[in-house]
């Protein structure tokens, strides 16, 4: 089991106001993303629900049971840090099996555990090694080993991916999602790059200045983003936004179109006119950066190539049913 | 032609650090040198360099006259106990001061750090009156108290800057581990800092081994250590080079042998965090 509840949870580094105020609910064994810029607080969100950082005010309810005066040790969670944080005079086997010594068990229950924890990582052939001598991929999947052989309620991961390189970075990702979905352990996982949230969670957190901006599934939060923040922020290339006049009459401060939601005609039909700035061919797909005059720099992406380049007119006309609306506030509109 | 200039580049360089290093090294040699020959060769204009009339009689000479082993043994005693109990005081405070730092950490540090600005002699009179009044001029209880204080602020800054290496997310997965406080320090850090503990206690039993200055002033025999029992060779009636240079070639050996031996450790030691 491991379900956690974050009731009015509030953390302050002296007058600096951290974390202001979060609730949650985690689902046992469901994946959730805490995902925002940097300096939103998410990594301060999860340390505290490690025990880490000691909460300023609020509850953090493990299965029901209040945990913010129980030590790190004691609240049944496991945490993969951003640096790995092996121990360095340690063998992989005495990384992975630390934990377990820590609590006590016998040593060939250690080294059972320890062996089939290192043969699901394909960490079989370094168990003698030194971290020093494994490679970043390979450290990484040690600091998961010492996470999953303690049988934790959850995993905590802070950024865990973001030292590796692009590649073995994606190789790595689909790997932790498949152990997550295996083992069926409640996974909170802190990243700032948002494909990695909305390629792993099944739910993810948004945070923005120590606040929760909204919480829902992935496609949720693409579909009906909650505020102008969350609109911005998930979404890549990011979300055009038009103010003024052309907001006013759908009854809004703000309108937003996802560049994917923009249909590129060519001059002359109707729609948003402007002039390509700088296109972009991936083969795949073909992003246009278009100078729309009044209307600001809109970007439009279309599947597939699009024979279009720097300086031609175009016409971009937004999918009538894909047009977000927001109060001068900032919150959507619905309806 | 850029491997060429890379080889010459080598070459060049390397002897020139063999001939730094020679430079560096001979006052001892010419000590150890000196300590072989006869009062008259020692001081001999032109100085002979190997082909001199080779003799021990120096040692001899040096054994008979003064007690080495005693002056020898006190050196142990004095800079042992203040090394270790300069350890014991400074690892609790470099390590609370590495972990959890407050506002004032900072200056703590800078003002232990101020304290060897001084110079010694600017607190003789003072500190021999309060050795005079406690009863400590020439006890080894004495020199040890004053040497351990003399070198605690280089031992806390250097295991400081040791502690300060350690990354913080080490300690707190060994805590997510489950490891109460005793045992982080058991399993991860001791573990982890040995070897700047180590070279920590090298460098300072080889500053407190080689302390003249304190030594020399508070203590005449009973505790007197073998800067002492150098010091009395070089006496106002005469030059005895020779003998001079047995005495010291005999009061560095130990240190000189300690110090071959653990040069990585100090190297290492010296140059923690400069390099990455």
């Amino acid at each position: 089991m491991g379900q956690i509840t974050l009731q009015g949870v509030q953390k302050s580094f002296g007058p600096v106001h951290i974390i202001k105020g979060a609730d949650l609910d985690i689902a046992d064994g469901s994946f959730v993303v805490f995902v925002g810029p940097s300096g939103c607080g998410k990594t301060t969100l999860l340390r505290l629900i490690a025990g880490l950082e000691d909460v300023s005010g609020g509850k953090i309810l493990i299965d029901g049971k209040n945990v913010v005066d129980t030590p790190p040790a004691k609240r049944g969670l496991s945490m993969v840090f951003q640096s790995y944080a092996l121990y360095p005079h340690m063998s992989v086997r005495g990384n992975i099996g630390f934990g377990l010594k820590m609590a006590g068990l016998a040593k060939d229950e250690i080294n059972r555990k320890v062996e089939a924890a290192a043969a699901t990582l394909n960490l079989s052939p370094y168990l003698d090694r030194k971290p020093r001598e494994l490679s970043g991929g390979q450290r990484q999947r040690v600091a998961i080993g010492r996470a999953i052989v303690r049988e934790p309620k959850a995993f905590l991961f802070d950024e865990p991916l973001s030292n590796l390189d692009a590649a073995l970075r994606v190789q790595m990702r689909i790997e932790v999602t498949r152990l997550q979905k295996q083992l069926g352990t409640t996974a909170i996982y802190v990243t700032h790059d948002q494909v990695e949230a909305m390629t792993m969670a099944d739910k993810i957190v948004v945070l923005n200045g120590g606040k929760i901006e909204q919480y829902g599934s992935p496609l949720e939060l693409y579909e009906r983003p909650a505020n102008l923040f969350v609109a911005g922020f998930i979404g890549s290339p990011k979300m055009n936004f038009v103010t003024g006049e052309l907001a006013l009459q759908k009854g809004a401060a703000t309108i937003g179109v996802r560049p994917e939601h923009l249909k590129i005609e060519r001059d002359g039909g109707g729609g948003w006119q402007g002039t390509i700035a700088v296109a972009e061919h991936l083969g795949s797909d073909t992003f246009l950066y278009v100078d729309a005059g009044p209307l600001g720099m809109l970007t439009a992406r279309y599947i597939g190539e699009l024979s279009l380049h720097a300086g031609d007119r175009v016409s971009l006309v937004p999918d009538p049913q894909r047009i977000h609306r927001f109060d001068d506030g900032g919150n959507a509109l619905r309806g | 032609m850029a491997r060429m200039a890379t080889r010459q580049r080598v070459v060049i360089s390397t002897i020139g650090a063999w001939l730094f290093g020679f430079l560096i090294f001979f006052p001892i040699l010419w000590m150890v040198l000196a300590s072989f020959k006869t009062e008259l060769e020692a001081f001999a204009i032109p100085p002979s360099f190997l082909f001199f009339h080779w003799t021990l009689e120096n040692y001899a000479t040096v054994q008979e006259r003064s007690d080495y082993f005693h002056h020898a043994m006190n050196s142990i005693i004095i800079a042992g106990g203040s090394t270790l109990i300069a350890l014991l005081i400074a690892i609790p405070a470099a390590w609370s001061m590495a972990f959890s730092p407050t506002k004032r950490t900072k200056d703590i540090l800078l003002w232990m750090l101020s304290t060897k600005m001084m110079p010694p002699v600017g607190v003789l009179v003072p500190i021999y009156l309060i050795f005079k009044t406690f009863g400590l001029l020439d006890s080894r209880i004495g020199l040890v108290f004053i040497l351990c204080l003399g070198n605690l602020p280089i031992v806390i800054w250097m295991l400081f800057t040791y502690f300060k290496e350690i990354p913080r997310d080490i300690l707190e997965a060994a805590r997510m581990d489950g490891a109460t406080i005793g045992r982080e320090l058991v399993y991860v850090l001791t573990p982890m800092a040995i070897p700047g503990l180590a070279s920590t206690l090298l460098l300072n039993l080889i500053l407190a081994w080689n302390e003249a200055f304190w030594t020399l002033n508070l203590s005449t025999s009973n505790a007197a250590p073998l800067t002492t029992f150098i010091a009395s060779y070089s006496s106002p009636e005469g030059l005895f080079w020779a003998k001079l240079s047995a005495a010291s070639t005999l009061a560095i050996a130990p240190i000189l042998v300690l110090g071959w031996f653990s040069q990585k450790q100090l190297v290492r030691g010296l140059t923690f965090g400069a390099v990455k």
